[in-house]
């Protein structure tokens, strides 16, 4: 192992500790304070990644969360993330990394041959190459996709734990550099409540890359250090460290994605503490201090492993101690870029040369470089790069006199590290997400926030294109006080931190570098490494008629990796700028949208997995059944006894035995999920007769009656029954799924447009339990259980009776929903499962049988009675369902002036009808579509579906119900419903009520 | 995301709401009197302003009441929160292109 790229001293890195991790299977060592990416810098690790579509050899670009190239898998199946930024990742002992999109390994990678391959595979190649035949394409991106993935998603359940928090703040600063520092600062001071989130692991932004600055005559770290401990002793202060803020939402709601124990070796993480953390910030007002990321150039050979950023160059040596190179060549657009020249030559890095764009290099950086002796090649461009698995040598040529072309031959320039710098791109992603606008300014050639931007947010620092140190720490601490000031806080004056420094001009832009070959020939210059987008892609874009920045960025995929084009973009929009020859401006920027860096899944779940997804509602009787082995479905959130099978029954041998049993003996239903909602008031049986499509204000207290409520559409919504309690009270049920949408519907109307009313709803779902009896014996086992008179004169169908069963206060109410005479015993939850109990007992010698929601299906079926949701789809009237019966004609009424629509009243609507099938014994699948007219293949005429459909053991035969189109004048036609296997099931069209069609047993 | 002040709760996170649509559609008082197109009027057809617009919310997480809001559709700006049956405030136009 090789350690002569680590540097003897420097940097923020303990070097008396040593730790251990592996990358790509090899163990290997660095030191805390290392990125995963400086550590393997400091192996001479230059070669870390394939590229996504070409499998090109990639090396490490850039020290922060730009990185496209350096992406990793992390840790081991379940317990591992794909595609996280070795620039990012911070090196704890025991560390496991593996490269992606290498196969069978990095170094020997089958898919290059993609790159041979690669004039096959141009922008927009999937539109084009793969369009024939339609049906293959399938397999093909299949293929393409595994040739050209990111990371590997974990094929196990997340093991770790995961939170999510609400936060409210007067002040929030994102970014913790300089700005966001000296904003924090005076907002605090202030007496402000302060979060302060950076996403690195530590304070300080561009000062842990360089701490030669000073602030206030002191090293610049030892202010960054005072600073953050005033911050963290201020009780009304949160910094919040290895934090990003990745999307900024309405009214200042920031989200933060804190990684609190990701940096831990696995021993060492606190199990009380979740592995990250979800911050959901409302903050009053919002300081955006967040910095820049300085721009690569676009040339030719510009992703060869060793090509790196000029101010990443100088974050591995003052940071990291590594030294990125051991032969460095800098390829600089400004002054700015020769820093990263002169941090390595004082790490003792040989400068083989500068290869400067501009004509007459100037700048105070510049001329140090010149005072050191640097070779300067003045009005120079690198043409090309050489190298397989890193960067043995670069090609620099002399400019011609415009600058558009070459007109000197190359010379070669030994190096295995080439530091670029083209500029610098203000951070404006959270600004433009909260709706801020951004100006370009020409002198910097970069995006700024506009001045005076939406209320609540303003930038600081080099967001705002502001370089030197000291302007920046002065525009925070305006920024601060501006905050402070807008909450109505005292702020007494006072200096801002002093310091010198100098922005990175005089510059000479150039988006696409010229090459001795045209644009597309003789090597390939990226502008999106991640997705492998090169300038000759977007050239072909605009060729094939793309003019919309945003139809280019589609087409070309350039700036939609998993980076969102934090390096490449704007290169992008200069070169499209120049081939269309107009200003930059004019091309415009894509969309910012969240999420800034990529965010895990667990993360946004926080808790909310397994039981804690969703809650389960049981009801009072829920254990009775889970003892008795009940198999159970899901109604909305209740959990439903389903049917209750003995041993060798399946579904269907079960729920025959139990339709049986209600029609013959007696059945018994825990029905405690129908919605319940007490109404009372004066005007309760006005409301009523208004939300109902039938009349209400003459039924008698102590009476029931069936409702149907419509849309203000004229479909229908709901139904259920409804008992007059009192003089002035009623209890509404609803069905189980909807109970929450009534009472909200109900309110809405109540509230918005007859407030004059006087009546108030309450839901009562929970407090009471339902259990209901149905059968020719249901009569006389509640007989013996209570001394409510049940005999037929004293309790008839659809009247309610209230005294006491199984000695529990109860309301007995005669309603059926299996044709049965039928009991619903109503009584406080918590007799619930006592009275349902006493049942079963009393029930014994009768054969008593609990049945499930399916045998309820079967026998409300059987009746021809509709479910909402199954017949109804939000597309039914109560006429196309045959309830004409139900609508008044006497009063107004919710959807009452839709049915007389001319659509709704059209012959050929589909119609509620009931469905013979030529099989007794075949049941029809529900949704399947049925047809008049069979064919030998699709398509054919659908003429409607099957809705329900069920093997009746009291019929005999298989029962179904349908809607057909005009299916209620067509009783006795014959359709087919063709099957997926070429088969068809042949029915007759009947009426939609199979069992009892007088309805003597229910009135019993 | 946006922040509203309920007028009972104080301000709660746009979670806890349920939108209305349009405010002030009065639902006509004789349903019979209008033609198909007036009540398919009525039903179906809501303003889609660029600017203020008068809208019901509900806090139908919380306290279950509905009131107005008048809210820049453009900046998402809260204008004025009002009862129901209260006339909307009056309010400067905004104009878009």
């Amino acid at each position: 192992m090789t350690r002569k790229y680590r540097l003897a001293e420097g940097g923020l890195i303990d070097r008396s500790k040593t730790i251990s991790f592996t990358f790509n299977g090899e163990r290997l060592t660095g030191h805390p304070g290392d990125s995963l990416a400086s550590a393997l810098l400091a192996n001479g690790k230059r070669l870390v990644g394939r590229s996504f579509k070409y499998h090109r050899p990639r090396g490490i670009v850039t020290a922060g969360p730009e990185e496209p190239n350096a992406l990793v898998q992390v840790g081991r199946d379940p317990a591992t993330d794909p595609n996280l930024r070795a620039t990012q990742v911070e090196l704890f002992d025991g560390l496991t990394a593996m490269p992606q999109n290498a196969w069978p390994s990095l170094e020997h990678d089958v898919g290059e041959v993609n790159s041979a391959l690669s004039r096959f595979f141009p922008a927009g190649f999937y539109y084009k190459t793969f369009m024939w035949p339609a049906g293959a394409w399938e397999t093909y991106e299949e293929v393409i996709r595994s040739a050209a993935g990111l990371g590997k998603a974990p094929t196990g359940k997340d093991p770790d734990r995961y939170d999510k928090t609400y936060a409210h703040c007067d002040l929030l600063v994102v970014g913790g550099g300089p700005a966001g520092l000296a904003a924090a600062l005076v907002a605090a001071r202030a007496g402000a409540r302060v979060i302060l989130a950076e996403q690195d692991s530590r304070l300080g932004g561009r000062l842990l890359s360089e701490p030669q600055s000073e602030i206030d005559g002191k090293p610049a770290l030892d202010w960054v250090e005072a600073a953050e401990e005033e911050l963290r002793q201020s009780p009304e202060v949160r910094v919040l460290t290895r934090t990003n803020a990745f999307a900024y939402f309405d009214h200042n709601f920031v989200a933060l994605h804190e990684q609190v124990t990701d940096h831990l070796p696995a021993d060492e993480r606190p199990v009380e503490l979740p592995r990250q953390r979800l911050w959901k910030v409302r903050a009053k007002q919002v300081v955006l201090a967040t910095g820049a990321i300085e721009r690569p150039l676009v040339f030719c050979g510009n992703d060869r492993p060793g090509v790196m950023l000029a101010s990443a160059a100088s974050s591995y040596v003052k940071r990291y101690g590594v030294a990125p190179g051991e032969r460095a060549v800098l390829f600089t657009n400004n002054d700015g870029g020769y820093r990263a020249a002169l941090d390595l030559l004082d790490a003792g890095v040989r400068i083989a040369a500068v290869v400067d764009l501009r004509e007459e290099p100037s700048g105070p950086l510049t001329e140090a470089a010149k005072e050191r002796g640097l070779r300067i090649l003045a009005n120079y461009a690198v043409v090309a790069t050489k190298g397989r698995k890193l960067l043995t040598s670069v090609s620099a040529a002399r400019l011609s006199g415009d600058g558009k072309s070459i007109s000197g031959a190359p010379q070669e320039l030994e190096c295995d590290l080439l530091m670029v710098s083209g500029g610098w791109n203000p951070t404006v992603h959270l600004y433009c997400q909260a709706k801020g606008k951004i100006t370009w300014r020409e002198d910097i050639a970069g995006f700024v926030p506009e001045t005076g931007g939406p209320k609540g947010v303003s930038c600081a620092g080099a967001v705002n294109g502001v370089y030197p140190l000291g302007d920046c720490l002065r525009e925070g601490q305006q920024a601060g006080v501006a905050a402070a000031r807008t909450l109505g806080m005292e702020v007494t004056e006072s200096a801002a931190p002093q310091a010198e420094g100098q922005d990175f001009l005089p510059a000479r832009w150039m988006y696409l570098v010229p090459s001795t070959a045209p644009t597309g020939h003789g090597g390939k210059a990226f502008v999106d490494q991640q997705n492998d987008v090169t300038a000759a892609d977007l050239l072909l874009a605009l060729r094939e008629g793309y003019r919309s920045i945003e139809h280019v960025k589609r087409y070309t995929t350039t700036g939609m990796g998993t980076d969102q084009g934090k390096l490449g973009n704007v290169n992008a929009i200069g070169i499209v700028a120049e081939h269309l020859g107009k200003p930059l401006p004019e091309v415009g920027v894509t969309t910012f949208r969240p999420p800034y860096t990529p965010v895990t899944f667990g993360a946004f779940m926080g808790r909310d997995v397994d039981a804690l997804l969703d809650p389960l509602r049981k009801t009072p009787i829920d254990s009775w059944h889970v003892r008795s082995g009940a198999a159970f479905e899901d109604v909305g959130q209740w959990r439903r006894a389903w049917y209750y099978p003995k041993p060798g029954e399946d579904i269907h041998k079960a729920v025959n035995r139990e339709v049986a049993a209600v029609r013959q003996a007696v059945g018994i239903m825990d029905a405690s999920t129908l919605g319940k909602i007490d109404i009372q008031g004066p005007d309760a049986a006005e409301f009523l007769n208004r939300v109902y499509t039938n009349a209400w204000k003459k039924l008698a207290v102590g009476k029931a009656r069936y409702g149907l409520m419509l849309g203000e559409d004229g479909m229908v919504m709901d139904d259920g029954v409804t008992a007059r309690l009192g003089e002035n009270r009623y209890l509404m049920t609803t069905t189980t799924g909807n109970a929450a949408s009534v009472m909200g519907h109900l309110e809405e109307w109540l509230q918005t447009e007859w407030p004059e009313l006087k009546v108030y709803l309450t839901s009562v779902t929970e407090q009471f339990a339902t259990v209901s009896l149905a059968g020719p014996y249901a009569r006389t086992v509640l007989a013996q259980l209570t001394d409510i008179d049940l005999s037929p004169n004293a309790l008839p169908h659809m009247c309610l009776s209230e005294g006491e069963v199984a000695g529990a206060p109860a309301r007995v109410v005669r309603v059926s929903f299996t044709g049965e005479a039928a009991f619903e015993i109503n009584v406080p939850s918590s007799y619930g499962l006592a009275v349902w109990e006493a049942c079963m007992r009393a029930g014994e010698p009768y054969g008593i049988t609990p049945y499930g929601t399916e045998a309820m299906h079967v026998l409300r079926a059987e009746k021809g009675y509709i479910i909402i949701g199954q017949e109804t789809d939000g597309s039914v009237t109560p006429i196309d369902l045959g309830m004409d019966w139900i609508l008044s004609k006497t009063k107004d009424y919710i959807g009452r002036r839709s049915l007389k629509r001319p659509d709704i009243l059209k012959s050929d609507r589909k119609q509620l009808v009931g469905l013979l099938t030529e099989n007794p014994q075949t049941v029809l699948p529900e949704g399947a579509q049925l047809v008049e007219e069979l064919k030998a293949t699709p398509p054919m005429t659908m003429v409607g579906h099957v809705t329900s459909s069920y093997y009746s053991p009291n019929c005999g035969h298989s029962i179904a119900l349908a809607l057909v189109k005009g299916g209620q004048a067509k009783q006795g036609e014959t359709l087919f419903a063709p099957m997926l296997d070429g088969g068809r099931i042949a029915c007759t069209i009947t009426s939609p009520v199979f069992f009892d069609p007088e309805g003597e047993r229910l009135r019993a | 995301m946006l922040l509203i002040e309920c007028p009972y709760c104080g301000p709660r996170s746009e979670e806890e709401f349920s939108y209305g649509g349009e405010a002030h559609i009065l639902r006509p008082a004789d349903p019979d009197a209008l033609n198909d197109e007036q009540w398919a009027d009525y039903l179906f057809m809501q303003g889609n302003k660029k600017g203020v617009f008068y809208e019901r919310w509900v806090h139908s997480h919380g306290c279950r009441r509905w009131f107005n809001v008048a809210r820049d559709t453009l900046t998402y700006e809260i204008l004025a929160i009002y009862p129901m049956g209260a006339a909307p405030p009056k309010l400067d136009e905004r104009h878009y292109v």
